[in-house]
């Protein structure tokens, strides 16, 4: 079981690396964190804050649509061009099938985000004169933004399970969009009362979260993350994109592949 | 097939554990999260930066700094935390996305005024706030008021007082009232009178509830100042004309000299002290009261009231 | 034991958004082919080939019935590692090597590690592929992208072969080699079960085949004994010149006649071509050619079809 869960996860890493869109994406993030550096001697006192700022911003932003872009060609490609019917004849279950492509779209999201992150420390490195220990802070930031990626890939592979590619990529940014500002959602939710105060509070627990993943404006003050913090939103990630995963499996177990 | 039918189950089960798990992580973490800072909410601090990057959307951007700045009130008001620090940065971000935005400006001028624990305690910041909303909206007689009210309720400035109202009055379609505070505020500045009329001016012509609320609890407060002065004075005559002071407000009315035990604004009775104080019965439930509170008892106290919101 | 039954497997679709309409996709159709039998599944476009196919294969979920497929439940795991698959006009990822992708097909298919290399190398030869190296599959020319997919769908040694189209698209020299690479499967000693609308393949791999038409088996039968059956079993087709009032003696004879021209043109049982040759003859008429018919599988194809044709002359050119 976990050896062609495994095999379909290499394979989708493999696929997804060689493809040559994904090359454009990278390149344009590292221009984007180029920019920043410009961007920021607008006011040479905040010069670092915006670079810290707007370059994890644009990996932030540009993760999440290669997660998605990527995360709907799993399954929408595959029915296109049949690779997928070869491989269900196999003693593949399709549950098997779907956590495979999970796993080689976060490994490749990693990958990614690696590179993004090299260049955005070159970026650092230039603007501040030097590595400094607060720095170090920043890896952190960078891995809650991975985490954003492993919850908005499960949801794309959910949508992906049952819906065409150009909903499917809709519905999954626009989640991304929602679970950013969860925080004001959670707020209105304070505001009402009765029925639509626990509809909305429902609603808000359903949808991603990514309040507490977003502490790029903190370490880009310097400021430290409680390792309460880490524990739970790693928490956090890896229970709600599972539940998201199991959803995608549920729906492709039983879905007539036309 | 059995496979598939063990299959769902598993993936079922998974699928409502993982969920209910990752609900009560995220239930978890919004305890344990602390108040936001002013980077997290903030996001950019520099309105120039964050100007460019809305690219066409200021307005809205606008209204979700606005929104955090209404919510950050709230959740500190409860709180009853000393420091204000975000209030005002959130107010001028807002204002600077959508300089049209009246509410901000309004919401400002109150709650940055106040004093803590009840408000931000910057009315300097407050009336440069509110300068700027009348830089950007001259038409808005609304800010001339709430300047003028600072500069008379908390400044004590009533010269700078009158000349905000007189200019504010003169706009078409201004409330007549901004002519009248002019007036008052030139002569007399200072007195119960014209502070009530303020407060009220303020309770009718807002309708946010807070706002509103705000202002019922200054009138209340004023009511009961000026009752329990009264009242105090009363009980001085009646110690004057008898030799002793009176052993409650019974023996008052017993003597025909009160027609009934004289009730707060709250609708509870008042206590006379032996020593000739009066006292209300839960100072608690009446904030901004400089009158009528218990012995040792310092105006500027926790506002545990219950009453509205 | 036949190596795959098919009992009843029906299909039906919703259509419609608001008034949901039923449409069949494939009335109930039972199916029974042997083990070590070429079995070829012909029809028209749509009529249900690849639904029945994609039933078997457990791409799609029937609305009712079932398969066995050598003695197990159709949906049980474990057949899947006995049977290969190769889908109608596959793509394949565009971007690995034909050695990478097999290489991926039989780690999935649970060929141990050890083995893998070798068995790709082995299967590649034998689809005549050995020498594409490192070339990406989207350079692939179509029919080295069959031979990949019937590469994949024998890899792991099954004992069932189903294969959807295999010849569709191919020019005649690809068309010859998956024909040769089918019956090196037969030789095998394995069953496969194959759809396609070409009939001269049919024809000529076959042991028995299955027509379908419009969602319904329409007949089943053996190869060889179709051929004889058919109408135009043991009938002679002759051509002479002049002679035309033969016509009338040779119709009467039991032929079927047609002019054109100054040529006449007879078609009629081998039994009595001595007879008819005899009044062409006597009538001074000028043979030109005597060619015996061999009726084709075509014609049972489109007997089962319920199409009558036209005339047996048009149906045999």
């Amino acid at each position: 079981m976990t050896r062609r869960i495994a095999c379909i996860a290499s394979n989708t890493f493999r696929e997804a690396v060689r493809d040559r869109v994904l090359y454009n994406l990278i390149l344009f993030v590292l221009l984007l964190v180029g920019s920043a550096v410009l961007f920021g001697q607008i006011s040479l006192e905040i010069e670092r804050i915006v670079v810290i700022n707007l370059s994890l911003t644009s990996i932030s932003v540009f993760g999440v649509v290669i997660a998605i872009f990527i995360g709907i060609q799993l399954v929408s490609k595959e029915i296109e061009k049949k690779t997928l019917y070869t491989v269900l004849v196999r003693p593949v279950r399709r549950w098997e099938f779907i956590v495979g492509k999970f796993f080689g779209l976060v490994e490749t999201l990693a990958v990614n985000t690696f590179f993004m992150a090299l260049g955005f420390y070159a970026a650092l490195f230039y603007v501040s004169r030097g590595l400094h220990k607060s720095d170090l802070n920043i890896l952190l930031a960078i891995y809650f933004i991975v985490l954003q990626f492993v919850i908005i890939t499960s949801l794309a592979l959910l949508f992906s399970s049952f819906s065409t590619p150009i909903f499917s990529a809709i519905f999954a940014f626009a989640l991304f969009v929602i679970g950013t500002f969860a925080d004001d959602l959670k707020n209105f939710a304070a505001l009402t009362e009765g029925a639509t105060h626990w509809l909305i509070t429902g609603v808000g627990y359903l949808l991603p979260n990514f309040g507490s993943l977003n502490v790029i404006g903190a370490v880009a003050h310097d400021q430290p993350v409680s390792l309460a913090l880490f524990v739970h939103n790693s928490l956090y990630a890896a229970l709600y994109s599972c539940a998201a995963v199991c959803g995608a499996a549920l729906i492709f177990e039983r879905r007539n592949l036309k | 097939m059995k496979s598939t039918q063990y299959t769902t189950a598993v993936l079922s089960f998974l699928l409502i554990a993982c969920f209910a798990g990752s609900a009560v992580v995220e239930h978890k973490m919004e305890q344990l999260r602390p108040a936001a800072t002013l980077e997290e909410v903030l996001y950019i601090p520099s309105s120039k930066v964050v100007k460019r990057m809305s690219v066409g959307f200021e307005a809205l951007v606008a209204d979700i700094y606005w929104t955090r700045a209404v919510q950050y009130f709230g959740a500190k008001h409860i709180e009853n935390a000393n420091q204000y620090k975000l209030l005002y940065p959130l107010l001028d971000m807002a204002t600077d996305l959508d300089p049209h935005l009246i509410p901000a400006y309004e919401f400002g001028s109150v709650f940055l005024t106040q004093p803590p624990p009840r408000g931000a305690g910057e009315p300097l910041k407050a009336v440069a706030l509110l300068q700027k909303g009348i830089r950007q909206n001259p038409d808005s007689w609304r800010l001339y008021q709430g300047l003028g009210f600072i500069y008379y309720m908390e400044l004590k400035d009533y010269p700078a007082a009158g000349e905000a109202f007189a200019q504010g009055s003169k706009i078409p379609g201004a409330h007549p009232f901004l002519k009248v505070m002019a007036a008052r505020t030139l002569q007399t500045g200072g007195d119960y009178l014209t502070a009530q009329m303020l407060w009220q001016a303020i309770y009718e012509s807002f309708s946010d509830g807070l706002i509103r609320d705000n202002a019922l609890k200054h009138l209340r407060a004023l009511q009961v100042d000026r009752e329990v002065l009264q009242l105090e004075a009363l009980a001085r005559a009646y110690a004057a004309r008898t030799g002793h002071l009176p052993a409650g407000f019974n023996e008052l009315v017993a003597v025909h000299v009160l027609r009934s035990v004289p009730r707060d604004p709250l609708g509870y009775p008042y206590e006379l002290l032996p020593d000739g104080h009066v006292m209300v019965k839960f100072y608690r439930e009446l904030p901004f009261i400089t009158q009528g509170l218990p012995p040792g008892q310092q105006p500027s106290d926790l506002d545990l009231s219950t009453q509205g919101k | 034991m036949p190596a795959i039954e098919i009992l009843g497997f029906q299909k039906n679709y919703t259509v419609g958004f608001w008034r949901k309409k039923q449409r069949t996709g494939l009335k109930p159709l039972s199916l029974s082919i042997e083990s070590n039998e070429v079995f070829g599944f012909l029809g028209p476009n749509g009529a249900g080939k690849t639904t029945t196919i994609k039933l078997l294969m457990g791409l799609i979920f029937p609305s009712a019935g079932s398969a066995r497929i050598l003695g197990m439940d159709w949906r049980d795991p474990k057949v899947k590692s006995v049977i290969g698959f190769l889908p109608e006009q596959p793509y394949f990822y565009d971007h690995l090597t034909a050695p990478e992708l097999l290489e991926y097909y039989a780690g999935l298919s649970g060929v141990p590690a050890s083995e893998r290399k070798r068995r790709v190398a082995a299967m590649l030869e034998r689809v005549k592929l050995s020498d594409v190296g490192k070339l990406q599959l989207r350079k692939f020319s179509k029919g080295m992208l069959q031979r990949v997919g019937i590469a994949q769908a024998i890899l792991h040694d099954p004992q069932v072969v189903v294969l959807d189209e295999p010849m569709s698209g191919l020019d005649p020299i690809g068309r010859r080699e998956v024909r040769d690479l089918i019956q090196g499967l037969k030789d095998d000693g394995k069953t496969i079960f194959f759809s396609t609308h070409i009939l001269a393949d049919a024809e000529s791999l076959c042991d028995r085949v299955g027509v379908i038409h419009k969602g319904e088996l329409r007949g089943v039968g053996v190869v060889s004994e179709l051929v004889t059956s058919a109408e135009n079993a043991n009938r002679t087709e002759v051509l002479w010149n002049g002679a035309t009032t033969a016509i009338a003696a040779v119709e009467s004879a039991g032929a079927e006649c047609k002019l054109h021209g100054q040529t006449a043109h007879a078609i009629l049982p081998v039994a009595r071509l001595d007879r008819v040759l005899e009044i062409i003859h006597s009538h001074r008429g000028q043979i030109i050619s005597v060619t015996p018919l061999r009726s084709t599988l075509e014609d049972y194809f489109i007997q089962q079809i319920g199409e009558k044709p036209q005339s047996a002359l048009e149906v045999s050119r």
